[in-house]
């Protein structure tokens, strides 16, 4: 995406301190339009922290924001969902009891009629869901199944089809691919390349490299609060990004011992 | 699991049986229950049971506990539990009989007042819930107590030492809109009936039923209204949600807080309805009125597919369980069995239904 040089949201140089902790300690990020952008880190190393002030859960203690260019600041995640900013977390929001469609709209249903008519248009309801589902590769059966009948890999793909419906600009996915096998990773994987394409930013966070170097087009990595640097998509190798996430000691020992399988 | 783009699940998956659909019901086992029920009655009882006039007199219990019965389900829809509905049948009824018998207030205004008291007595319980984070079982065993107490002090203040506050009847005499709460609805409807031979008459020539007592219309409509709520509306969505896991439901923008305010509110004003449509039947009322009934509501609720975990039921099963209810409850007086034998069976039906709901969710949610 070169077209647009102004990136979606940039974080310059955020802190955050919780009492006499230091969990983040300057860091910079940002995320264009159409792009994977993969923040690595252990744990521990502030991933959670910062996605949660770029969510609007926490207020960073120092350093700005700026969404299209422009400055701001958010209070709560509903400031952030209204700029464009949606954050799908590894509890996914979603309630395995009740159908696909009800949690694709919760708290968003579509209704029509009036007065003490208003109801849930459910015709239209199911077959959006149907269509986005589609659209993010996966054939439901019919949108009236639980969402407990599907597998973690295809609920993390309706939690993002849902972020992206509801007019996400940028999307941040919280180590979706953590909990999965590997077939199941390659949907997500695939899910976050296509919503890549229709112009999403994407901001991908895991700690996982070879995820991140499947889909990733930059590649950030944490470390102590700290960003360690940002390189491009063939500037760097599995092995230097897995070094600067151990901090680039321990592991080369370990490395050894492992075979180059971690 | 299954996962797409591999073209033998896709194959698989396309068309859900019309079996697989109605496993999935909540009420399913409400209708498993009541098909039971009523094939043991139509070889053990009399078979008067099931003519028009016995079919309205086990609804008739069925009804009083049904309205009950939607309140507890709803709200355990919403994840949450009353206890106290049965004591607020006895207390709802001590106000709204005090309120006409002492204070002489006309009818409308005694009921609207007493349906006020109840609804904040309901908005009190879930507001110490949400502030205490407790767990609604305890905040509400509390209420169960508080209110079968006040009752029984209330009514001795009211009375003068009696347990037992009589004259309902006396005091409202000619009162309007006193038919929406008690007597029987389509009176006109069953003497044409009658007239047409359609259902049985006496040999005086007046039909054997003179009309639907009022609490079945109660009962029906409000199943009907609660049913289009819970599957038809946002807020039926909201309800499912907040029991269903709070927590993500109030990250996706559900109210949470208010709905389930709403829920314990209604649950309330159901117990209230009841304790008029009671109080207006006998005319009187007495401190014991309600006395357990909160559990029969929950097991009627829970044998209608109500999990006990929130986030999955129906009004129509509730509706049901209630009417397995009456049915048995009335139904032993039609056969040679002990009357007795009816709490054994509430206990089993409870004990049934509970284990055919797990095995239910788990076929819903695929869970392993």
């Amino acid at each position: 995406m070169e077209f647009n040089k102004t990136p979606l949201v940039e974080m310059r140089n955020i802190e955050k301190h919780f009492g006499n902790i230091i969990a983040l300690s300057g860091v910079s990020f940002s995320v264009m339009a159409g792009e994977c952008h993969c923040l690595l880190g252990d744990n521990g190393a502030g991933k959670s922290t910062f996605i949660k002030t770029m969510s609007g859960v926490h207020a960073p203690s120092a350093g700005t924001m700026l969404v299209s260019g422009k400055e701001v600041v958010l209070n709560s995640p509903r400031e952030a969902m209204n700029n464009g900013i949606a954050t799908v977390f590894q509890d996914l929001a979603m309630i395995p009891l009740m159908s696909v469609t009800r949690n694709f709209f919760m708290g968003r249903e579509p209704t029509k009629g009036w007065g003490p008519f208003k109801h849930m248009d459910i015709k239209h309801a199911n077959s959006v869901t149907m269509t986005e589902m589609h659209r993010m590769g996966i054939k439901l059966r019919e949108p009236e199944q639980a969402v407990g009948t599907l597998s973690g890999g295809e609920r993390q793909c309706v939690a993002i089809a849902r972020a992206v419906f509801f007019g996400a600009k940028v999307l941040i996915l919280d180590e979706p691919t953590s909990a999965l096998g590997v077939r199941q990773t390659a949907n997500v994987l695939a899910t976050i390349d296509r919503v890549r394409k229709m112009g999403v930013g994407v901001i991908f966070i895991t700690h996982n490299v070879r995820h991140a170097l499947a889909v990733g087009d930059r590649f950030t990595v944490l470390n102590r609060g700290k960003t360690l640097g940002t390189a491009r998509k063939g500037e760097i190798t599995a092995e230097q990004l897995q070094d600067l996430m151990a901090g680039g000691q321990e592991l080369a020992k370990l490395e050894g011992s492992l075979g180059g399988t971690v | 699991m299954n996962s797409p783009g591999n073209k033998v699940a896709d194959d698989r998956l396309k068309h859900v049986s019309f079996f697989a659909q109605l496993m999935r019901r909540p009420e399913l086992g409400a209708v498993a229950g009541l098909v039971l029920v009523t094939a043991f009655f139509l070889i053990v009882a009399d078979p008067v049971m099931f003519n028009l006039a016995g079919v309205i007199n086990f609804l008739t219990p069925a009804a009083q506990l049904g309205i009950l019965a939607l309140g507890a389900a709803l709200l355990m829809i919403g994840g949450e539990f009353d206890l106290s509905i049965g004591s607020m049948i006895a207390f709802a009824g001590l106000v709204f009989a005090s309120a006409i018998v002492v204070f002489k207030i006309p009818l409308i205004l005694a009921v609207f007042l007493t349906l006020l008291v109840a609804g904040l007595i309901g908005f009190l319980n879930a507001w110490l819930v949400q502030r205490t984070g407790l767990p609604s079982f305890i905040v509400t065993l509390a209420f169960l107590f508080m209110l079968r107490g006040l009752s029984l002090v209330g009514l001795k203040w009211a009375t003068g030492g009696s347990t037992q506050l009589r004259g309902v009847t006396e005091a409202l005499e000619g009162s309007a809109s006193l038919g929406l709460f008690t007597g029987k609805a389509f009176e006109g409807l069953f003497v044409s009936l009658g007239e047409q031979g359609w259902i049985p008459k006496f040999p005086t020539g007046e039909p054997m039923i003179t009309g639907i007592p009022v609490e079945i219309i109660w009962f029906v409509v409000l199943t009907c209204i609660a049913t289009w709520v819970l599957l038809r509306t946002p807020l039926g969505n909201w309800i499912f949600a907040s029991g269903g896991d709070a927590n993500a439901a109030k990250n996706s923008g559900v109210p949470v807080r208010n709905v389930k305010i709403g829920l314990f509110v209604f649950a309330a004003l159901c117990a209230a309805l009841v304790a008029i449509i009671t109080v207006l039947d006998s005319g009187s009322t007495d401190a014991r009125r309600g006395f357990q009934k909160e559990f029969e509501a929950i097991i009627a609720a829970v044998i209608g597919g109500c999990l006990l975990t929130g986030g999955y039921g129906s009004a129509v099963g509730a509706f049901l369980g209630s009417v397995i209810f009456g049915m048995v409850m009335i139904g032993l007086t039609y056969t040679r069995i002990d009357q007795d034998w009816y709490l054994v069976f509430l206990g089993g039906m409870l004990l049934v239904a509970v284990l055919f709901n797990n095995i239910i969710r788990k076929r819903v949610t695929g869970e392993r």
